[in-house]
């Protein structure tokens, strides 16, 4: 019997020729993370450990992230925690706001992760990695600070979902749309204690960032980490990146997987998560018309360089709708810098939307956003819980960035006419 | 490590908030949070429980948020393991990392009742019905994580080890 991506990764790192699901296995780690609001509680179990050091400074990673630059006292504080043991430990990477960003995007960009390896991270959203066929996941504030002191971890082997994308996409359907459609069909605990491997043609037009969606949005079915190919894309994206050497894993034709998926995205619309589970989707068209008060494009999710373009195309030489607020935040200082130096930032503060940088914001109503009661947010982001961005009755639709950025000009959500319809004025106007 | 305890039984998607509220979540004493044990399912359980019972559950408990007071105030208010079909994921880890066994054993749940007595061998994986004479298999745990739960957690184990390894400790 052959052997998944996720369990050749795994034996790759316990020395072992074989692993099988269901098993425990104690692993070495290529890198642990944490985040100002995670690794502080991360940093007192550590002080419990009897340890002077961490187990390898360069391998150690933290990021100011969600509360960035501090929004109140007790941010600050938690800041202050990280940066004083960052110094302490002489951390290489860690990052204070205004030279990082979000985590999930950052740890990509500047190749401190690579396939074949496996990363902990104290944060949910970790599964991003697995875009690049990193095997990483979230984890709690305990197992954190034992990775920090020995950079090991014990792992249950995971049973592997097969994801099969197949067909040809429609113009407006996304990473986005797909990994959506796929949490509509499995929900929201469809791949509890599993990794999803990711298959089909499909996939292979994809770009790296929209990849790096998909994989973000694992966690939204539970799922212990989402793997894909490493293809010509993925060695495009890493290889000026990664100074490292690193594998990469292929399935064996006969492994054996806990369940088959097919999705066949010839005929698919954009997709739209309606309030209260990331579950709920249906066909953009099946939302369309109904108004808002906020549209938020960024996050960890959908806040790459492409994402913002496409949002800046759309926005360009328009208005935010009167009764709209848009708040766009592109996931790291890089892509700031980028999205400065093309005008994009230009086009959305003419267009009157707020604009910040490397920052999570509005996704879990944090800050620079929050939704009072009673408020209807589309967002780009990747949960739509209650409470999840503000109030606990505030509502988010979660859509890709094209769909929200032709929200935030229309004041509610469209259908794919009503894009095609406002990019087709701008040609005659 | 043997683990014998009477049964409290209960149903599918026991949530971490179910299990410990979050006005709890200032708590940090391991006894102060099991007086609020389950207290929002079944407000008896904290006065009936005895030291060494042990919880069976369905599909999915400890899903929720990812604390980590949840198996700590089951440890707080004395159960010894908590056997269930199966278990969130992040809720799995947090529990053996506090020291507190969790076994998946769909079969033991299915036909055990409350009141039960079970008889579980971590190092074997088997899990005994008194009443019945049955003999369910769950997979057993590997060494390292009976040596984890002897230390009463990760941290404690992590500590000792690390401890034994630096020269002359
Ligand atoms: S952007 Fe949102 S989902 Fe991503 S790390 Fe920040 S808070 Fe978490």
């Amino acid at each position: 019997m052959g052997h998944t991506i996720a369990e050749k990764i795994i034996a790759a790192h316990c020395g072992r020729d074989d692993v099988r699901p269901g098993e425990f296995v104690d692993v070495d780690l290529d890198l642990v993370m944490a985040n100002d609001v995670t690794a502080p509680l991360a940093i007192r179990e550590f002080r419990k450990l009897g340890v002077d050091r961490v187990w390898d400074r360069d391998k150690v990673v933290l990021v100011g992230s969600h509360f960035v630059p501090a929004k109140d006292i007790a941010s600050a504080q938690n800041m202050k925690d990280m940066r004083e043991f960052a110094r302490e430990q002489e951390i290489t990477h860690f990052f204070e706001p205004g030279k990082g960003g979000i985590e999930h995007a950052l740890l990509p960009q500047e190749g401190i992760v690579a396939p074949g390896e496996i990363v902990l991270g104290a944060d949910s959203h970790t599964n991003t990695y697995g875009a690049i066929q990193s095997l990483a996941s979230g984890f709690g504030s305990t197992d954190c600070a034992i990775a920090m002191a020995t950079g090991k971890t014990w792992l249950k082997v995971p049973p592997s979902i097969k994801a099969v994308f197949t067909g040809k996409r429609k113009a407006w359907v996304t990473g986005k749309d797909f990994i959506l459609r796929l949490i509509g069909e499995i929900g929201v605990e469809g791949a509890n204690y599993q990794a999803i491997e990711f298959h089909g043609e499909a996939l292979r037009d994809l770009t790296i960032y929209e990849r790096f969606t998909m994989a973000n949005m694992t966690t939204e079915a539970q799922a212990k980490c989402g793997l894909f190919f490493v293809d010509e894309k993925t060695l495009e994206f890493v290889g000026p990146r990664v100074k490292r050497a690193f594998s990469s894993y292929e399935p064996d034709p006969d492994a054996a997987y806990a369940r088959v998926v097919e999705i066949d995205v010839s005929g698919m619309e954009p997709q739209v998560a309606a309030p209260f589970l990331p579950s709920n989707v249906s066909d953009i068209a099946d939302k369309a018309g109904i108004e808002i008060d906020q549209v938020f494009i960024g996050s960890c999710t959908n806040g790459w360089l492409p994402d913002i373009r496409t949002a800046a195309q759309i926005m360009r030489g328009r208005q935010v709708h009167p009764r709209v607020r848009a708040v766009v935040i592109p996931a790291t200082q890089q892509i700031y810098v980028e999205a400065l130096k093309e005008g994009l930032i230009e086009v959305f503060a003419e267009a009157g939307a707020a604009v910040a940088a490397g920052t999570c914001g509005p996704c879990l109503g944090g800050s620079l956003g929050v939704l009072a009661p009673g408020e209807r947010a589309v967002s780009t982001s990747n949960r739509n819980f209650p409470g999840r961005m503000g109030h606990r009755s505030a509502e988010v639709y979660l859509t890709n960035p094209a769909m929200a950025a032709t929200a935030a000009i229309l004041g509610r959500i469209p259908s794919v006419e009503d894009a095609e319809a406002l990019l087709h004025e701008s040609v005659t106007a | 490590m043997n683990i014998q305890g009477r049964v409290w039984k209960y149903g599918d998607d026991i949530d971490t908030d179910v299990i410990i509220p979050a006005r709890y979540l200032t708590l940090t004493d391991e006894n102060e949070l099991g007086k609020h044990c389950l207290e929002d399912l079944d407000p008896s359980f904290v006065s009936k429980v005895q030291p060494g019972d042990v919880i069976l559950a369905g599909n999915l408990f400890g899903c929720g948020s990812s604390r980590e007071h949840a198996p700590i105030a089951l440890k707080g208010v004395g159960c010894a393991a908590v056997v269930a079909r199966s278990f969130a994921r992040i809720f799995l880890r947090n529990s053996i990392n506090v020291g507190l066994p969790a076994i998946e054993c769909p079969s033991a749940y299915d036909t055990a009742q409350e009141g039960d007595v079970l008889e579980i061998d971590l190092a074997a994986g088997t899990v005994t019905n008194t009443r019945t004479g049955a003999v369910h298999q769950s997979a057993p745990y590997p060494q390292f994580m009976l040596d984890v739960l002897d230390a009463g957690g990760l941290v404690p184990f992590t500590r000792e080890k690390l401890a034994a390894e630096r020269p002359g400790g």
